[in-house]
């Protein structure tokens, strides 16, 4: 058996060299076994799922049945699938055993990350460069339609606009609030973040539907404002406003919607780091004679500097992927389409494929600096274990 | 919720206690400050949740937060909710949401125990690189698997079906399971695995009684963080599933009545608190663990 030691704590060892040289190595066989028991749970999962899902289905069975079904398939039957696979590598002469086991364990991970995200991530590079019924190639033509056309140029620049805007508010109010929740007693604290935190709960669907009640618009003459916002604005002595058709503010509208949805994350990881600066540091500052502004911004925003980058770049990635806001609030009219909700009208709505495609590439493109900065700090956290 | 407690300080040392004066003053704006905040942050869903049960007369006629002003004129009805649940078909989509969740929540974890012991605590040729893939995928915008997955579907005679969306689900949760359940299962001591290897455990018995038991709550915060994403998730539903009555989902039920009926606020109302029910109640009981994979998958140490 490979040694555990040698898998823990040489994290930074690349590809693994066999220690055992008097074992035959891995050959074609090892290669088949692997790619075998890989395979075999995912695929007799897939037929199981297919027959409970649609055969029983079809039957016109009771839902809760097939939910019944689909639940002991996915934790006993796959679990009774590992286990099976797993029996079947203990046959296999003793030699193999070392070299496939590995593969009973991540192989059914690794086809699905495949099936799911690797290869469509290829098949849809290949489409961005075909026609709209994903057939020919068209080289660059639709990538020269998205940075020409008026329509996803609009798009692109609101999609910027949100990754600015919103992880600044969502962090600044979110740090805002930990640092004076930090301030209160232990219960007050938990209290009050309960409900900055309780939208996370909530869907974009659900989020979107609550403001665009806030956001609701009567003309003068057509009765009271039911709307929370034209009821104050209304109130105040002003025209009702109808918030959702200002370009470009619209936009704005939306972005708080995200933010409201957002703060909460930043609060909670953000507090966790405020609280794990060491009182001693804080308390040397003040007796230099630090006041509470002072502490703020040389002692604890430097000391949470890492977890400030977290939080942002996650919150940067949420937004520059946010579609459904958009989709249900104005579904992209009035000068307030984003990329993400562009891609999904282009392909599902219009059909086009090949400029959905090359919408979707553009989406991931941008984040691929993001992607490499998670890797970077996911050695950096590797190297230090 | 919890708040983790501050560093213990040094017993001898005493910080300086602030005077009355200065505490009054220090206090107060802060606890105003605070309220201000709470106040602007739940006025949204308590509008929603005060028109859900006023009468759509009084709903299309003045404003929920009369409701405080004008007591005398306060009338209350279920008959939003029993409207949404049956004619506007949210009952069906609600069992449709449950069928879609139950499964896409489970099956990954499985799948990915599975895969982060063995990129843990075994040796295998790629397993570095591997892993670093699994944290790139991390961030993959989900309209890159759109297309390609929907042509596949189309091909296996999948599409429309719940399977479809399960498995969806399952691969597109299966990063993060990995990523969070790896970490924890890494972090095990090592002395612990060794012992067990050499009383003779193998790996498959290592991980059923060794590992499964001990990483509890780390599966538990998986399971609440892909259990709001999937019952939240309108665009995989809406693509992998359609719109069909009887396998809509509960989202694209309430997207959908947003727009043949996007000005009837006693039904929408009633909608959306339908739809945020379930996760509020699984968020406000659980919070304990969701906070705890939070800050295991945000702040490292």
């Amino acid at each position: 058996m490979a040694g555990i030691d040698q898998v823990t704590q040489e994290p930074e060892a690349q590809d693994h060299t066999p220690s055992h040289h008097e074992k035959p190595g891995p050959n074609f066989t090892t290669q088949l076994l692997r790619i075998g028991v890989s395979l075999a749970v995912p695929v007799i999962a897939l037929g199981m799922l297919y027959w409970a899902g649609t055969v029983l289905l079809d039957e016109n069975a009771n839902r809760l049945l097939v939910v019944f079904v689909a639940l002991i398939i996915g934790v006993l039957g796959v679990f009774a699938l590992f286990y099976a696979m797993n029996w079947v590598v203990e046959k296999l002469p003793e030699h193999y055993q070392e070299y496939v086991r590995p593969f009973v364990f991540v192989g059914p991970a690794l086809v699905l990350l495949g099936v799911f995200l690797v290869y469509p991530t290829v098949v849809t590079f290949k489409l961005s460069f075909q026609n709209a019924q994903g057939e020919g190639f068209v080289g660059l033509d639709n990538y020269v339609e998205i940075f020409t056309d008026s329509g996803t140029l609009e798009a692109l620049r609101n999609s910027v606009l949100w990754v600015i805007i919103v992880p600044a508010l969502a962090v600044g109010i979110g740090l805002t609030f930990a640092v004076l929740a930090d301030k209160l007693g232990s219960k007050g604290e938990a209290f009050s973040k309960s409900f900055i935190f309780m939208p996370m709960a909530i869907s974009f669907v659900g989020a979107s539907i609550v403001w665009k009640f806030i956001y609701n618009f009567r003309p003068e003459g057509f009765g009271e404002q039911i709307g929370v916002l034209n009821g104050i604005w209304a109130g105040l002595g002003n025209e009702p406003v109808a918030w959702l058709l200002q370009e470009p503010w619209n936009n704005f509208y939306l972005m708080v919607i995200l933010v409201w949805l957002q703060v909460g994350f930043a609060m909670v990881i953000l507090s966790a780091g405020i609280k794990s600066v060491p009182e001693e540091i804080i308390e040397a500052g003040r007796i230099d004679g630090a006041n509470e502004f002072q502490v703020f911004w040389k002692v604890i925003i430097p000391s949470i500097s890492s977890t400030l980058v977290v939080v942002l770049t996650t919150i940067v990635i949420t937004v520059w992927k946010v579609f459904d806001i958009v989709f249900v609030m104005t579904s992209g009219e009035f000068g307030t389409s984003v990329v993400a909700e562009r891609m999904v009208t282009e392909f599902f709505t219009f059909g086009n494929d090949g400029k959905g495609a090359a919408l979707a590439v553009v989406l991931l493109v941008a984040i691929i600096p993001l992607m490499w900065l998670n890797v970077k700090r996911f050695q950096a956290q590797e190297a230090q274990r | 919720m919890t708040t983790t407690e501050r560093t213990p300080l040094k017993a001898d040392y005493v910080p300086p206690q602030p005077s009355f004066l200065s505490r009054l003053f220090y206090r107060w704006p802060v606890k105003l400050a605070i309220i201000a905040i709470v106040v602007i942050w739940i006025i949204p869903t308590l509008g929603i949740l005060i028109s859900s049960f006023r009468p759509p007369a009084l709903v299309e006629t003045t404003g929920w937060w009369t409701v405080f002003t004008d007591l005398g004129s306060n009338e209350w009805t279920f008959s939003n909710y029993t409207n949404v649940l049956q004619s506007e078909g949210f009952g069906n989509s609600f069992l449709n949401s449950l069928s879609v969740t139950i499964p896409a929540t489970v099956m990954p974890i499985t799948i990915a125990a599975f895969a982060a012991y063995g990129f843990a605590w075994m040796d295998f040729p790629g397993r570095q690189w591997l892993f670093v893939l699994v944290v790139a995928l991390l961030v993959i915008p989900l309209q890159m698997a759109l297309i390609p997955l929907l042509r596949l579907y189309t091909t296996v005679n999948l599409n429309g079906t719940f399977p479809a969306v399960w498995l969806a689900h399952t691969g597109f949760g299966l990063p993060l399971a990995i990523y969070l359940l790896r970490n924890y299962i890494g972090s095990l001591p090592s002395s612990m695995m060794e012992s067990a290897d050499i009383d003779g455990a193998s790996h498959f018995e290592r991980f059923t009684k060794l590992v499964v038991p001990l990483s509890v709550p780390v599966l538990a915060s998986f399971a609440i963080f892909q259990f709001l994403w999937v019952w939240n998730d309108l665009l995989v539903a809406l693509v992998f599933l359609g719109g069909e009555p009887d396998v809509r989902v509960i989202t694209l039920a309430l997207n959908n009545l947003n727009g043949s009926r996007g000005q009837a606020w006693h039904l929408l109302t009633a909608g959306a608190f339908i739809t945020m029910a379930l996760p509020l109640v699984v968020f406000l009981s659980l919070q304990r663990y969701f906070v705890r994979g939070l800050t295991a998958g945000s702040v490292k140490g």
